[in-house]
């Protein structure tokens, strides 16, 4: 597959992890966050770890946004779809999270709640022109990547005079969150997680660019590199930032040139302005409120804003307390650190919401990684 | 089936209307539908035989019997529909015991309302599916529901065949050494329907593989009589269905995934909605584990089959007290290959 596949090539890949292993300081160690859950999906899914030196960590962080939506958002939709009888569309890996007492999307749907998966926004206000009689509200979850569209879905609803589409907004912000995994009182209480280097969000990137992380790359010290979700991006981009630690430099470099430029898309930038305006505070899975991190709809667009129309009455919404999902979502745990991890916590029946989405740390490592903990000789074997 | 076959199937019908409560309830227009369009289509001296059962005669040998059903929506898609899907898997699922399949019944459940000129396509489909396998359709059943309590058209059908006094073939018989054959591509089914079902359209059309396999089985247990596992890598794709023979047998599997045939235009589906193929249904491929020694004799065999041209040798068996399924990635590292956990999903961004 062009374009793809040269990006997951064996022989260049050997290459990057010698460069790596060469200019390693084996009197040290790197530990580096991958922001985003596709980055720890492709560290997983092709193996990543194998080719890196032993004292190269990857510490997996809260960019999955399936993973950061918090209980309450999650039953205030089961809410929509259960009291309000509307048709719920979501995008799919959120049909499975648990919300509170495990109730999830999917179980809704189960006892008569009209829930649809939908691939984007355009298949949202398909169904509610296909439906002129029920109420269809669009659950946009995501961070920078998936807020233009929900942008677009809003402006089109406005334009047609959609009288019966609206969006219950959780879109979510990645610079704030990144400080506030540095910088919040919580992470004294979790305790300190060392982190030498960020690998940077990628599709994110593409919408916001590289400059917003020029100040926190300055005012916290840490390297930033904006990477791809290929592996060999994640390998070049692990090496420009061994490089950067090396040098003492803590500086935003910018991998992903194909896509990526320092201001982004500008044209989405003003799309999303248009329609969104920051929400002093919004809470997230894991981080607890983070000032300034999410995006609520403007009043023009009230008529369309499912938190207007609908009176959401959650308001105990709970957890399970064993779940290191908190955590583990901040790189202070490990999934394996979890005593849920692997035993009443998998995929298969998932506890927290690491362990539904694909992206979440949980799920990749049970998924394409536990074999790292039963079976150190198979690599050998297998050579 | 071929797409002249295809268009055969879709031109065949002239029925007008559609199917009412009076078609399930025993009485004329109950026997007009069976005559007019089951017996008509799928006619045999089985059928002939107008009996509440059909009388198989004597076979010499094991029997092997298998059912499946088929809910599938939609009911057309690319490269095939719910009838011919209805033969090809269970002549495959008899096929995967090694068996020679004989016989067909098939039960049809049928929403009140559903398009009679539809329901002859899928009869007509499912008549040609039956004459290519070489397996007839000797006995079945009609029920109508009410509308709004079925989904068109459901297809339970049931499959018997014969095995051979020799041949021992299951998912516990697969040992450590043995090597992992697949038949051809992985995905495509899975990836035509759901091309279909979400509206995606693509910029090339991709066909559901659904075929049956028991003439390429046939082949394969002339060429190495000792084959120890088939299995067809129907939902779940090829992920589950070694995760299911490795718990079977307790052994673990190391494949490679650049040893893993995929059509690019799947792996390009897959890309785009963030799913793996290895995780994607097939209908018409299957999965055979051998002993070392006869893998380049089955896997010759299968290459000079029509339906294993690209069939290929993707890892092997191992000893593992986990019974885990790991993958040496294009990339070199290694991976746990999992049983998806529900429905495969799509990645948000």
């Amino acid at each position: 597959m062009k374009y793809v596949d040269e990006y997951r090539d064996r022989d260049l890949a050997r290459t990057v992890a010698a460069a790596i292993a060469a200019e390693a300081d084996p009197d040290r160690s790197y530990h580096f966050m991958e922001f985003c859950g596709g980055h720890t999906h492709a560290i997983f899914r092709y193996g990543v770890q194998d080719l890196m030196p032993e004292n190269v960590h990857f510490v997996h962080g809260p960019g999955c946004p399936v993973c950061v939506l918090p209980v309450a958002r999650l039953d205030d939709a089961v809410e929509l779809a259960e009291r309000y009888g509307v048709i719920l569309c979501t995008y799919g890996d959120m049909m499975r999270v648990p919300g509170t007492k495990q109730r999830s999307l999917i179980r809704a749907k189960a006892d008569g709640a009209d829930v649809r998966m939908v691939y984007s926004t355009a298949d949202a206000l398909r169904i509610a022109r296909e439906n002129p009689d029920r109420q269809v509200v669009f659950f946009a979850i995501g961070f920078e990547t998936t807020t233009p569209p929900t942008a677009v879905a809003l402006k089109t609803a406005e334009a047609e005079k959609l009288g019966n589409f609206s969006v219950f907004c959780n879109h979510v912000l990645t610079p704030s969150a990144i400080s506030h995994i540095l910088e919040s009182p919580e992470v004294r209480d979790l305790g300190i997680v060392k982190i030498d280097g960020f690998l940077g969000p990628s599709h994110v990137s593409s919408v916001i660019g590289s400059q917003p992380y020029e100040f926190f790359a300055e005012e916290f010290q840490k390297p930033v590199v904006i990477a791809g979700f290929e592996p060999l991006d994640v390998m070049q981009s692990v090496l420009m930032l061994i490089r950067q630690v090396n040098d003492g430099r803590c500086e935003v470099e910018n991998e992903y040139t194909r896509v990526v430029t320092e201001e982004g898309n500008v044209k989405a930038q003003t799309l999303v302005s248009e329609v969104f305006e920051l929400r002093k505070s919004f809470d997230w899975r894991g981080l607890g409120t983070v000032p300034y991190s999410a995006l609520r709809i403007r009043d023009r667009f009230a008529k369309f804003d499912a938190e207007k129309q609908f009176e959401l009455s959650v308001k105990a919404s709970r957890e399970v307390k064993s779940c290191e999902c908190p955590s583990i979502l901040r790189g202070v745990k490990k999934p394996t650190d979890c005593k849920l991890f692997g035993t009443v916590c998998t995929p298969q029946s998932p506890v927290g919401s690491c362990m539904v989405s694909s992206e979440g740390a949980c799920a990749a490592y049970w998924t394409y990684g536990r074999f790292r903990d039963q079976q150190p000789s198979k690599l050998e074997a297998a050579e | 089936m071929t797409a002249a076959d295809l268009r055969l199937a879709a031109n065949a019908s002239n029925a007008r209307g559609s199917v009412d409560m009076t078609h399930g309830a025993g009485g004329r227009a109950m026997a007009d539908l069976i005559r007019d369009v089951f017996h008509k289509h799928l006619a045999n001296d089985y059928l002939a035989q107008g009996n509440d059962g059909a009388l198989l005669g004597s076979v010499s040998g094991r029997l092997v019997m298998a059912a499946d059903s088929h809910v599938i929506s939609p009911l057309f898609f690319p490269g095939g529909d719910i009838g011919a899907l209805s033969v090809h898997g269970t002549v495959n699922d008899v096929a995967m015991m090694g068996a020679r399949p004989l016989w067909l019944s098939a039960s049809f459940i049928i929403e009140e309302g559903f398009p009679l000129a539809d329901l002859e396509r899928i009869v007509v489909s499912m008549a040609l599916a039956a004459r290519q396998a070489g397996v007839p359709v000797v006995t079945g059943d009609t029920k109508v529901v009410e509308k709004g309590k079925g989904d068109g058209v459901f297809i339970s059908t049931t499959g018997v065949g014969v095995l051979s006094e020799a041949t021992d073939i299951g998912g516990g018989n697969a040992r450590p050494g043995d090597a992992i054959i697949v038949s051809g591509t992985m995905g495509d089914h899975g990836i035509a329907i759901l091309s279909k079902r979400e509206h995606l359209d693509f910029e090339t059309e991709i066909l559901s593989d659904t075929q049956p396999l028991n003439d390429l089985v046939a082949a394969m247990l002339a060429a190495v009589p000792g084959i120890r596992v088939l299995r067809d890598p129907t939902r779940g794709g090829l992920s589950a269905t070694l995760n299911e023979i490795a718990h079977q047998s307790k052994v673990g599997m190391v494949i490679r995934e650049t040893a893993v045939p995929v059509n690019p235009e799947v792996a390009a589906a897959c890309e785009l909605l963030g799913l793996d193929p290895l995780n994607v249904a097939n209908e018409g491929k299957l999965i055979a584990i051998c002993g070392a020694d006869d893998a380049a004799t089955l896997l010759a065999a299968m290459r000079s089959h029509p339906k294993g041209l690209d069939a290929a040798l993707i890892g092997e068996v191992v000893a593992d007290e986990h019974a885990l399924v790991t993958m040496r990635t294009r990339l070199g590292g290694m991976r746990v290959v999992d049983w998806i956990a529900g429905e495969q999903l799509p990645r948000i961004c």
